[in-house]
């Protein structure tokens, strides 16, 4: 737990130094006004690539879970281009991501609880509308 | 030429680049201790769902692995919070609000969390830890999000929508 707890103080304290924290920095970077969020999505991606691509190389398991240091690769389906859609259209029109959400609060931008709110009804939305659609496969087509 | 370069560096980069790329690598390292310590891909969209299953019986929140991650998750959210609140306290100049619209978390929100929990991540999972693995999957994603998320705020932008 100590390590989710550092990792995740680092990770806060990292958003809030790149000012990815505040919506305004991510739209000014939608709108080409400046380019900077750039460097911190590149700086974070080559720091752990290094560091996935040594652990691999030369590491065996992780210390407190016996979990290998494989590559964790999710599969791909047409979800997520349809996921990237509309996480896309809510990035846009928000300019807050879940992360940046997060550390927002902690730089005081209490307003972001809108976005966070926001974030748990859609994510119960779709969690709810995939048991419908599960349950009227399983069901049949009776209805219509 | 001498007189282009910061000239092109100013016009991309009014605000530097050092703070930008200082917050990136720290954000790469928090992720990368998280992930030699346990092994585990520190997405942060995850949360969304894992810590429904407190309050929810929907089969889909109560996956195990949901449930065998959401004190964690819990956690690592406070503790990004946390992380964020100290360099604001140390370093910061003071506490900052928002002056986008309201309207704009709210419905952006929800479609940040309908589309990160379809999609199988976010700017974190997919973005950097995805990324940084060069899965395809993940740049599929992170192309698609990128584009739309640019011609979305292009557009609100010139519908005169600000901030």
């Amino acid at each position: 737990m100590l390590v989710v707890i550092a990792g995740g103080l680092i990770f806060g304290f990292g958003l809030a130094v790149s000012n990815m924290a505040r919506p305004e920095v991510v739209l000014d970077f939608l709108q080409f006004d400046d380019f900077g969020l750039l460097f911190v999505m590149g700086g974070a991606a080559v720091v752990t690539g290094t560091v996935f691509a040594l652990a691999e190389a030369f590491g065996d398991r992780a210390p407190l879970t016996g979990r290998d240091y494989g590559r964790r690769l999710k599969s791909f389906d047409k979800n997520v281009v349809v996921g990237g859609v509309i996480f896309g259209a809510g990035w846009g029109i928000s300019g807050i991501c879940p992360g940046a959400a997060y550390a927002s609060v902690g730089i005081g931008n209490y307003p972001i609880l809108i976005a966070i709110g926001g974030m748990f009804v859609g994510a119960y939305l779709q969690g709810l509308w995939r048991a419908r659609r599960a349950e009227s496969a399983a069901t049949g087509t009776s209805a219509d | 030429m001498s007189g282009l370069t910061p000239l092109l560096v100013d016009g991309l980069f009014p605000n530097g680049i050092a703070h930008y790329a200082l917050g990136g690598l720290l954000i790469g390292l928090g992720t990368a201790v998280i992930y030699l310590g346990t092994g585990v891909i520190a997405g942060a969209s995850t949360f969304l769902e894992s810590t429904l299953s407190y309050v929810s019986d929907l089969p889909r929140f109560n996956k195990a692995k949901y449930v065998a991650s959401r004190d964690w998750r819990v956690v690592f959210t406070l503790s990004i919070v946390a992380g964020a609140a100290l360099y604001t306290v140390l370093f910061g100049d003071g506490w900052w609000v928002s002056d986008v619209q309201p309207w704009r978390f709210a419905v952006g929100g929800v479609l940040v969390g309908v589309g990160t929990r379809i999609g199988k991540g976010c700017t974190s999972g997919h973005g950097v830890c995805g990324v940084g693995s060069r899965s395809r999957t993940s740049l599929v994603n992170v192309a698609t999000f990128m584009l739309v998320a640019i011609g979305v705020a292009q557009l609100l932008s010139a519908l005169g929508v600000s901030p």
